[in-house]
Order: structure tokens, then sequence, then C-alpha cells
């Protein structure tokens, strides 16, 4: 499954790669582009995990900046 | 302005302002009372800063800006540079706020160009009217557009006519007259009259949807250009924070040098540490120019894409649909036994009732009034042509094989489909040479083309190879394939290629998709809404305007000098104060200008990527 979500408040273009890095490794994922000008993530994650992923590239994105927020794109 | 924004200019104020009060204080030469009144201004102005650091560090992130300009700052304190310690991260908090502001107006500019995504579309649902968001609506529902609303759904005016403003799709500002059963495209915005739309595609599948899903992952295609700086980045703060471990070292042990100044140099190091400049800068010019070209109607599906349109030099034309319209028109009358005017008009009449393409363009190309009453039977030979009876005379009109039917040898010229011949029984009469229309733009795409740098342009075509070649003299192309198979087109953009040229191939997009993705850069005349033409290319021209590749390729030029510029800027401000710095001629303050200020100027810089002309 592929989503497109907006990360709040992303204000560095360094925090941006290191979100990707770090999103990159969650288990489960088969691709994840952060970008930093729309301020956006593209997930796509096997259907099965794609909630934990979530939950977990959440906390991956507080941990390089605690002032952003991931919310599902409407 | 941001709630953030004028927190940060409260502090930057009274921390300054605190700071200089400090000034007058006769404490000038008590370290302690230093220290104690200007840990004031510098907590009010710093403590963000210190906070993320000190988190960073237990998240395992050391080489962050935030923990680099903490130990900067708190060094400065520990050898005894207070003021130096407060002003610099006053320095450090101003750009970053400018940094901020000037991102955020990228951002909207971006969103600007970007601004095509309709709100809401007003259904015709049993009998009345319902506002719903664009998602809602279903293939095949009525939607009603009135004068200023920008349309919301790609479909086919039902009721109604107007013009529309294409300008945010395709870059052109005339507005565009459509009717009853023409095709309209979501994002264009409607200028006049009040219209019902038959809906046809989904919102997900609509032109808008499609143009913007296109941009925005263009974003994740990145340059070489990107890849160099990310690898670079990499390297380059590790590699100066050693270097700053090294000066603050090396020198006081080892040649028992002064410890202050060599901290203080190495401190400068840390400053400058960090390729902010570069990693903002760099993609924010190639989404500018991405963005840019959008705004002109040219799609690019990504930034490499953009970068190898900078160095192509060799433009491939496919004839049909490029550089001419795709639609037929009469070239040259070739006529035996009857003058040229004569033979016209005799095809003209008979084919005056086909509707086939060709035929029409015949009868189009008579410049009189045809007068039914001269002609009688019409008999059809599929695949062939047809004889008509004209003023009691019968004649045929068709290909080759027609008139070998009828029993003429035709021996001159080879016949390409377009070829129409004229014969009656027993007699040639001669025949009529049809070809496409050129686009108005052709022959300026060319010339500017030329005059942008391009080496060589090519045409490739199956036509004949004397239609190919009034063709190519009247635009002025360097090289002309006639008369080739579609499977010869690749070929001859590979050997182009083999011989080391950067080659662009523009088709239509329908039946090249083997010669666009073979190409350097394929570029599709797909129109509005061509799915195949979108999905084979690298770059869509939305209009079909071939003299939009000039501007495309200027743009991309434009756009890699100025990553090419803040690549060379950035990094030789911060090599120039890293080597000042080890010598001990730089202070701090230019050393928080080699960060931020170069920051905010390569961002301005990049900024200029956005601007299309």
């Amino acid at each position: 499954m592929k989503k497109v979500f907006v990360i709040e408040d992303l204000d560095c273009a360094h925090c941006a790669a290191k979100m990707e890095e770090a999103i990159k490794k969650i288990d489960g994922v088969n691709s994840a582009t952060v970008t930093f000008f729309t301020q956006k993530l593209t997930l796509d994650a096997s259907d099965d995990k794609f909630d934990k992923v979530v939950k977990e590239a959440q906390k991956a994105i507080k941990k390089v900046d605690p002032a952003c927020k991931l919310i599902e794109k409407v | 302005m941001k709630k953030k924004h004028k927190i940060i200019i409260a502090r930057i104020l009274i921390s300054f302002l605190l700071t200089a009060a400090a000034l007058l204080l006769p404490i000038k030469d008590s370290y302690i009372a230093l220290l104690a009144v200007l840990s004031i201004p510098y907590f009010v102005i710093g403590y963000d800063v210190l906070w993320s650091a000190l988190r960073n560090i237990f998240h395992g992130q050391i080489f962050d800006e935030n923990f680099l300009m903490a130990i900067a700052t708190v060094g400065a304190f520990a050898i005894g540079e207070y003021y130096e310690a407060v002003g610099v991260m006053i320095f450090y908090q101003t750009g970053e706020l400018f940094q901020s502001l000037a991102v955020g107006k990228s951002r909207r500019s971006i969103a600007e160009l970007m601004d095509i995504r309709p709100d809401s579309a007003t259904v015709l649902r049993d009998g009345g009217e319902i506002t719903l968001s664009p998602e809602e609506v279903s293939v095949g529902e009525v939607i009603l557009v009135r004068p200023g609303e920008r349309i919301p759904l790609d479909g086919e005016i039902i009721e109604g006519a107007t013009s529309l403003d294409l300008s945010a799709l395709t870059g052109e500002s005339l507005p565009a007259d459509k009717g009853v059963g023409e095709a309209v495209v979501s994002g264009s915005v409607n200028l006049s009259g009040l219209i019902k739309i038959r809906v046809n595609t989904t919102f997900g599948d609509s032109t808008v949807s499609r143009i913007l899903d296109l941009v925005e992952n263009s974003a994740t295609k990145k340059s070489k250009a990107e890849n160099f700086i990310t690898r670079f980045a990499r390297y380059y703060t590790p590699c100066v924070v050693f270097g700053a471990m090294a000066l603050a070292l090396i020198p006081p042990l080892l040649f028992g040098a002064e410890w202050i100044e060599w901290i203080e140099r190495a401190l400068i190091f840390l400053m400058v540490s960090c390729p902010c400049a570069l990693v903002i800068s760099v993609p924010l010019s190639f989404f500018g120019g991405i963005g840019g070209a959008s705004r002109m109607g040219v799609l690019i599906k990504g930034a490499n894409y953009l970068e190898m349109l900078s160095k192509i030099d060799t433009v491939v034309f496919d004839k049909t649909g490029t550089l001419t319209r795709g639609s037929f028109e009469v070239v040259d009358i070739h006529s035996e036994r009857v003058s040229k005017e004569e033979l016209l008009e005799i095809a003209a009449y008979a084919e005056s009732f086909s509707n086939h393409p060709i035929a029409r363009s015949i009868v189009r190309a008579y410049p009189h009034e045809i007068k039914k009453e001269r002609i009688g039977k019409i008999s059809e030979y599929a695949g062939m042509g047809l004889c008509a009876t004209v003023d009691g005379k019968e004649i045929y009109v068709g290909n080759r094989s027609l008139m070998n039917s009828i029993g003429l040898d035709i021996s001159l010229g080879e016949s390409h489909g377009g070829t129409v011949h004229i014969g009656t029984s027993g007699e040639y009469l001669g025949h009529i040479e049809i070809s496409d229309s050129i686009k108005p733009s052709s022959k300026r795409a060319i010339k500017e083309l030329r005059e942008g740098g391009i080496e060589k342009t090519v045409m490739l075509t199956g036509d004949s190879r004397r239609v190919a070649e009034r063709i190519g003299n009247e635009l002025n192309i360097d090289d002309i394939y006639p008369e080739l198979l579609p499977e010869d087109k690749v070929t001859i953009v590979e050997k182009l290629i083999a011989n080391g040229n950067k080659v662009a191939f523009v088709g239509d997009g329908i039946n090249d998709a083997p010669v666009l993705a073979r190409a350097d850069v394929g570029i599709s005349m797909g129109g509005v809404g061509s799915d195949a033409a979108i999905e084979a290319s690298d770059i869509v021209l939305m209009d079909d305007d071939p003299s939009k590749i000039s501007r495309a390729i200027k743009l991309s030029k434009k756009t890699m000098r100025i990553v090419r510029q803040n690549i060379i800027f950035a990094l030789g401000v911060k090599g120039i104060i890293l080597i000042l710095g080890a010598l001990g001629y730089a202070n701090m303050w230019v050393a928080v200008f080699g960060d931020v200020g170069v920051a905010v100027i390569a961002i301005f810089n990049a900024m200029r990527s956005l601007k299309s002309n």
C-alpha cells in the first residue's frame, strides 16, 4: 500500500534526509521518500504491517525533530 | 509571519538589548561578573539550541547543527570570549530565521505554481445542485461550472459555451473557446459562460491530479548534483569536526602553543561544518526549475531529466504530430494533360462526398464552391479510393492499386500514403500530394534551438523523401531521414547516442514509446490528457508547442548554472573561512556568516530558478 503523509513543521533539510533514512529501515517498508519542500512523506509498505509502520515512522520522525508531526493527507 | 517567527524576533531583540546594556556596566575586568551577566542574554537567545543539542546527544546524533553551535558558543564562554559567544548565537538565530522565512517563501511560491487543485464541484443530482469535493463525483455525472470557477474534473460540455483559461496547465495565455461536444480539462478556469459538463474521469485519474502527482513525485528522482551533495554532506561534517579537534589539540600538546587561541580556531571550524547551504539550496533549485517549467506548460518528471536536458546537443523530431499538426493539406499538384487548377477541381468534385481526412484536405484546397448538381453516381472501392461521375465523366481518385485496376500504369514516383492519383478510364490525369501541415511555431522552434546552442536537429519520418525534404528545408532542419519504419527510428537514435551525442527525442507519444525510452531525454507532445504520452516520456509538452523545447532547455541550463554557482559559492566561502580560521585570520563572526549567511544567500539564489523567463 502506498500513502502520502504530511510532515507538519518540517523545517530543516538535513532532518528530512535523516527521517527518510530512519523510515527506510523500519521493517515492512518497501520505499519511503521525504520531500523537504512539499513537507511530504510518501510511504510504501506491506499492507498487513502498514499501521505498525506508520506508528514507527511517527516515532522515527519525533526522534529527529520533536516539533514535527505526521498527519495523514486528506 | 508565523508565531514562532515572532517569538524568535522578540528573543533576538531582548538578547541584543541585554548584551548592549551589559556593555555599559562597569564589569569589564571581572570574568565572574561578565559570565553571570552575559549568560542571561545567552540563555534567552540560545536555550532551544542548547536543549536540542543535549537531546540529540542522547539520540546519538552528534554531528547535528545545534550540537555544533552549542559546543562552539559554550567553548567561547570557556575561553573568556563572552560577547562573542552571545553575539554569535544571536547572529546564528537571525540567520536561521532568515533561512526559515526564505524556505517558507519558496514553499509558498511552489505551492502557488501547484495551485490548480479544484476545491469543490457542483453536481446536478436528483434534480438539484449539490456541492461536493471533486473526489466524490462519479463518472457520467453532470457538473455545473460557473464563470470564474476552476473546472474540477475532465469531461465534455453538454450545455453552454465559454472560453477557458488554460494558462495554469499549458502556459498559453490566450483563452480557448469551447462549446457543446468539446472536451474540457480539469484545472482550467471557466472565464465567461455557464457550462454543464458530463464527467468522464474520476478525480484520481483527472488531468489535474496527474499533473500534481507528477510534479510532486519529480522530487523523488534525484539529480546527480543532489546525490553528490548528499554524499558530500555525509563526509564533510565529520571531516571538519575532526579537523577542529586536531586544531584544538595538536598545536598546544605537541608544540606548546597557546590553548585558548587554538581552541578558538577550532571553534571557527565547527561553525562552518554544516553543509546546510548546499543541502537546502541544490534541491530547491531543481524543484524551482521543475515548478517554473510546469508553469510554462512543460512537465518534467524528475530532477535527473532537468539535469540531462541541460546537456542535450542533438534534438531528434518525429515529424508527424510534433513539427506538423497531424492534419493533412495539399502540398503539390502534378498534372498531365490538364492544368493544375483543372486537376484540383476534378479531384475536389470527385472527393466532395467523402469524409476521409485526405479527401477533406483536397476539397479544402479547392478555392471555389462545389456545385453538387455536377456530380453524379459515386462508387467506393474499399482501401483503394472511389469513382465519381463528374460532368458526366467517370473520374477515378485513389491510390496506385486503383489506377492499376483500371489499367493505368503509373511510372512516376513511389506511392506513399500521401499521394492521391486521378485518372479516367484510359487516361492518367496526374496526382496530388498531400502532407501534414507544419505547425506555425515549428520554424521558430528549430531556429531557437540552434540559437540556444543545439548542434544538430534531426527529423525522422515514414513519409516520402520528397515530402520530408520539403518540410526539412522549410524548417531548416540539419538531417532528414525519410521513409522509415518504426524500428528504424530506434536504430537512428541509438547510432546518434553511440557517436557521443546527447540526444533528446521528441515524439507524439503514441507509437514512439521505444524511441522515447531509448533517447537520453524523451519528450512527448501528448497534449493535455494523453495517458500514453505521459507514461512513456521523461518530459511532457502540455500544449504540443515545439518552441517550448528551447525554452525548457534554456530553463534547465539556468537551473544548472544556479546549482553550480551555489556549490562553488558555498564551498568556496567555507573553504576560505576554514583556511583563514586555521591560520588565525578569521573570527567567529565571519564563521557564523559562513554558516547561515551563506545558506540564506544560496537559498535566494536558488529561488531564481522558479522564474520561468
